[in-house]
């Protein structure tokens, strides 16, 4: 009794600092500048709805190209002896602890007219090539930010397999094309799921990526979002925009846990 | 096969260190351009010195991310054990505050948190500049209270519930039970909480951008405000510095992990 008491501080802290705070939220997307409910904020906001589109769409590209990427570096690392292991991951998690505000401004070091890359293509007489402003230089950055959050949650699943359930499966004839779509990848469904959870939400809502490498075609709705509060635009249009990203991805959460939990998990919540 | 896999594992490690190579050139770049080198010096690493302005930047960093980290790692142990000792419909329900942080995206976050801050200012302290290092440290011991919170709960879950017990047959006071009993078992789960709150801390942007204020930044915060002009090289020195120091702390934390865990088998083993 007395210890779920020490929980309590903590409680009130995340009733204060999470709780309240989303309750704002709410509070500003109804209300005018004034403080009188409206609707006028919601109505503004669903105005850019092709903006939100877009940055579903260049988040879910992100997330299809992380896993296609990151889940051969995944297995590979998992296969290597266990100092090895270490140094590769420790390799993978370094990026993440670096301003990645400096490492995107490399890329457009990188990848700009006059950059890197576009002046060593002129070198052998090509280009120069339209390698950013785009929506694919949008989507590499995205890429290269989130590839971590996916090769992390693919090789801890990974390296726990059982190797014995692969011998298994070769013994009752199974080529290694079927061992691999009947073994390995539904045992490595957890790993894909929280990966792709953890690249879905920070690319959808992401500004600072879109402002360094996209063009004016390539707003998303964080950069709106930013505007609205840091561009002291409409605070209360800020709100509602914000509300619509939160709920946006809470759906898609639910949505991922709903189909992939089925079964186990999906019944013993219920 | 397996060659292709490992000629593809290296294709993405360079992809992941390419722009960290621009950088560490930068740093001895004679020119402010990432994309053109205009001949070697060290001058970018002596301007990091003697113009204070981003060690100073870096020192609060750090200052925020060790009050958080301390706070967070305090408030959060504590509500592990409190969650520990919670079943059913209410354990749910404080599970799933503890992960409203996790899933919301960061700037959601952010534009949450300087909403109520700007709120509170204005309606009840009546001030229109009320964000600043307050502000910072609430926000941060928030999105850093969950993972300290998850970190610390396996080490719960492990702990064989006889060893308490056992303190007590033996004499000891509850309390003495859970300092000399518990919180060793406790220790590793903590000091990775720790850790890690440390490093979410010190690297954050996104969060902090909305909650800082004029009176308080942070290093990654004006970094932003440099990126929207021209970052000054000193910037990439700093940069170049901090990646061999991050490493270095990595690798001894690694070569820890490394020596308890073949200690732990020897033990087993002799057992």
């Amino acid at each position: 009794m007395k210890t779920k008491a020490l929980a309590s501080p903590y409680i009130v802290w995340m009733l204060i600092f999470t709780i309240v705070p989303l309750a704002m939220v709410f509070y500003f997307a109804f209300t005018t500048n004034s403080g009188e409910f409206t609707f006028t904020n919601m109505a503004r906001a669903a105005e850019y709805l092709p903006v939100l589109m877009r940055s579903v769409w260049y988040a879910l590209a992100a997330c299809v190209i992380c896993l296609l990427i990151g889940y051969p570096v995944a297995y590979v690392i998992a296969q290597t002896s266990a100092s090895w292991q270490r140094v590769l991951y420790l390799l993978v998690t370094l990026p993440m602890c670096m301003s990645f505000l400096l490492r995107t401004l490399a890329w457009v070091a990188l990848l700009r007219n006059t950059g890197i890359i576009n002046t060593l293509l002129a070198g052998l007489g090509i280009g120069p090539l339209p390698l950013i402003r785009n929506a694919g230089s949008v989507i590499m950055g995205m890429v290269y930010n989130y590839l971590p959050y996916m090769i992390m949650p693919l090789y801890t699943v990974i390296a726990k397999l059982d190797p014995r359930l692969i011998e298994a499966a070769q013994d009752l004839g199974c080529d290694s094309a079927q061992v691999f779509r009947r073994v390995i990848l539904p045992l490595s469904m957890p790993g894909i799921v929280s990966g792709i959870t953890m690249v879905f939400v920070p690319a959808v809502s992401t500004f600072y990526i879109s402002q360094k490498l996209g063009g004016t075609n390539n707003t998303m709705i964080g950069d709106i979002i930013e505007l609205q509060f840091k561009g002291s635009i409409n605070q209360n249009l800020g709100a509602a925009m914000s509300l619509i990203l939160m709920l946006l991805v809470f759906v898609s959460i639910w949505l991922m846990n709903r189909f992939t939990g089925e079964g186990d998990e999906g019944v013993a919540t219920l | 096969m397996k060659r292709l896999g490992r000629i593809w594992t290296v294709l993405v490690y360079l992809f992941l260190y390419a722009p960290m190579f621009i950088l560490f050139i930068g740093s001895f770049n004679d020119g402010k351009d990432l994309s053109e080198f205009e001949g070697f010096t060290l001058s970018n690493y002596l301007d990091l010195f003697r113009n204070s302005h981003f060690v100073e930047l870096l020192g609060n960093s750090i200052l925020l991310a060790i009050f958080s980290a301390v706070l967070a790692t305090l408030l959060g142990t504590l509500a592990a054990l409190g969650i520990q000792a919670m079943r059913g419909r209410l354990r749910r329900l404080v599970m799933s505050l503890t992960n409203i942080p996790l899933v919301n995206p960061e700037i959601v976050t952010g534009v949450s948190l300087s909403l109520l801050f700007v709120f509170v200012g204005r309606k009840m302290l009546s001030t229109e500049n009320i964000l600043g290092f307050t502000t910072l440290l609430i926000a941060h011991v928030t999105f850093c209270l969950p993972y300290v919170i998850l970190s610390v709960m396996p080490k719960l879950h492990q702990l064989d519930p006889s060893l308490m017990d056992a303190a007590q047959d033996l004499g000891c006071t509850p309390l003495q039970g859970f300092f000399k009993v518990v919180l060793p078992e406790l220790l590793p789960g903590i000091i990775s909480g720790a850790i890690m709150s440390f490093t979410m801390s010190l690297d954050d942007f996104v969060i902090s951008y909305f909650v800082y204020g004029p009176r308080f930044a942070t290093l990654p915060v004006e970094i932003y405000t440099y990126t929207r002009k021209q970052v000054p090289p000193s910037l990439y020195a700093m940069f170049t510095l901090m990646f061999f120091l991050i490493l270095i702390v990595m690798i001894a934390m690694n070569v820890i992990q490394a020596r308890d865990e073949r200690k732990q088998k020897k033990r087993i083993k002799n057992a």
